[in-house]
């Protein structure tokens, strides 16, 4: 026992600490497991402060979040918006239509005078694939990806993982099936790296043209190898939601039929919709996931996507909780690991 | 350091018992009361408390634990802890809520309790039991019902320990060391 002042209860120490390394949300490629359940975990005591009747605390008075994005969100955004103004950050949101994007203004020229406002947080969507590891390259400000391209969606994986770790428990083992527009995916990417990471198996289905290259282990150049998770390919859907615990349809971007990848709407939906009798194969107690947003009657039929074992909703109710516990965690006032607090408890 | 406890395990649980009896004088019975821990000193203390008043009165009252953390003014000198702790309450809309505490010392955690607890509900009323009072205020507050009074220095480490927590009962005063 050492005779520093400190509370009482629970003694503080460096093993009780739990993991947080991120100065900025990328990707779910860095994070460890431990980092993963930091975040899981802080989301459910936000959870709970989003069901109180005033759902609304100062832990980050004077913490600003500016939402920067140059892609259409409905929910990210708004997510996003409400898990700084619970607690009790200000956030402000630009689009950029609005911004001085529009006049020409860079990337970096645009995150640098958000930076010089004192804005401490950046949520950033962006079409282009990397451009918020651009940005954080150029600020000290954090930076969160909120989707870039079709890589990652880092936000939208861990809030899935949430979902499926408040039904499940323990994801070790559970069949994990993805269905869709792969190739375009950056929910299924990010998701990929999370649920290998939590010992879920990863399975990716949809027809062979929206399957990105390089997934199949004999696709791979010997380099590859280990740099991606291990995910099983199946281009029969019947066959992949044999068994699964998780079906997770994905959008279709309609956009893509005219890039010639699909014959056409109708057929697509009638080889991959995800259809109450598909789901007849899948393991009792199956959750039904859809990142949003969705299109009903293509990817997923209307009466599936609001059935009893679809978590569309919740997922959408959890990405304020784990945005929250984001948010709180990146502000950088918590506690140094293995510096217990100066100041005792009242 | 080692120093002789200010209570012993007979002491504390002999207070503890007082303190219940006087929380549900208070009260005038068990009717319409809630116990409520603050997270961190507080969980264990509630348990005995409403332990106790099932003993002498037949009927326990609800009983619940508060996460005070994201309400304190303190932050910013502190840190956030990367973890919380969770929130349970039962409803508390009209009842009389006893916060409960292990030491009642600055009362900023106290402030922030009464804070978190009106994201909640609107008690009748809310009072403060505690087990020991350090003295030290910073803020006009005062607990209702206090298990022993203990004059310290403001380094002073006082340190309430329970049986369900660190193995066993005792209230010690730890000297600060002298401010550098």
């Amino acid at each position: 026992m050492t005779t520093e002042t400190r509370p009482p209860h629970p003694p503080t120490t460096t093993s009780r600490q739990p993991a947080w390394e991120h100065h900025d949300v990328l990707d779910l490629d860095d994070f460890s497991v431990a980092e993963i359940e930091t975040v899981l975990n802080l989301a459910d005591r936000m959870r709970e402060i989003l069901d109180r009747r005033i759902a609304r605390v100062p832990a980050l008075r004077g913490y600003t979040v500016v939402n920067l994005f140059f892609e259409p969100s409905t929910r990210t955004r708004a997510s996003f918006e409400l898990a700084g103004k619970v607690l009790g950050a200000d956030v402000l949101s630009l689009t950029a239509n609005t911004s001085s994007v529009v006049k020409g203004e860079s990337l970096i020229d645009t995150v640098r005078t958000l930076r010089a406002m004192r804005t401490d947080a950046i949520v950033m969507r962006h079409s282009m694939g990397g451009a918020p590891y651009l940005a954080a390259a150029h600020t000290d400000a954090s930076i969160i990806n909120a989707g870039d391209g079709a890589h990652a969606h880092p936000t939208q994986a861990l809030l899935d993982l949430y979902t499926m770790r408040s039904h499940f428990g323990d994801l070790h083992g559970k069949r994990v099936v993805m269905v869709g527009d792969i190739s375009h995916s950056r929910v299924a990417r990010s998701d990929m790296w999370g649920l290998a990471a939590m010992g879920a198996e990863v399975v990716l289905c949809g027809p062979p043209t929206l399957l990105p290259r390089g997934l199949r282990a004999s696709d791979r150049p010997a380099h590859a190898e280990s740099a991606l998770p291990a995910v099983t390919i199946e281009t029969n859907i019947d066959h992949a939601i044999e068994g699964a615990d998780v079906v997770m349809a994905l959008r279709l971007q309609s956009e893509r039929q005219q890039g010639g990848l699909l014959p056409s709407l109708h057929e697509y939906a009638r080889l991959y919709q995800v259809t109450e009798e598909r789901l007849a194969k899948a393991h009792p107690g199956y959750l039904l996931m859809h990142p949003g947003p969705k299109n009903e009657g293509t990817e997923i039929a209307t009466d599936v996507a609001s059935g009893d074992n679809s978590t569309i909703e919740e997922q959408v109710t959890n990405g304020v909780a784990v945005r929250m516990a984001l948010l709180y965690l990146l502000s950088g006032r918590t506690e140094a690991p293995g510096e217990p607090s100066s100041e005792v408890r009242a | 350091m080692t120093t002789a406890p200010v209570l012993d395990a007979d002491g504390v649980r002999r207070t503890v018992r007082r303190l219940a009896h006087e929380i549900v004088e208070s009260n005038a019975g068990v009717e319409g009361l809630v116990l409520v821990a603050i997270e961190g000193g507080g969980a264990a203390l509630v348990q005995r408390l409403a332990d106790e008043i099932e003993q002498f009165e037949g009927a326990r009252p609800p009983t619940g634990s508060l996460d005070v953390t994201l309400h304190r003014d303190d932050l910013h000198r502190r840190g956030l802890p990367a973890a919380l702790k969770p929130t349970q309450l039962p409803d508390i809309d009209g009842r009389v809520v006893v916060l409960v505490d292990d030491v009642l010392f600055t009362g900023r955690t106290v402030r922030a309790a009464m804070d978190t607890l009106n994201d909640y509900g609107r008690p009748k009323a809310v009072r403060l039991a505690v087990l020991v009072d350090r003295g030290h205020r910073e803020l006009p507050i005062r607990a209702d019902m206090v298990g022993k009074n203990i004059p310290t220095a403001q380094t002073d480490d006082v340190r309430v320990l329970l049986q369900e927590v660190d193995g066993r009962d005792a209230v010690v005063v730890v000297p600060g060391r002298l401010e550098a």
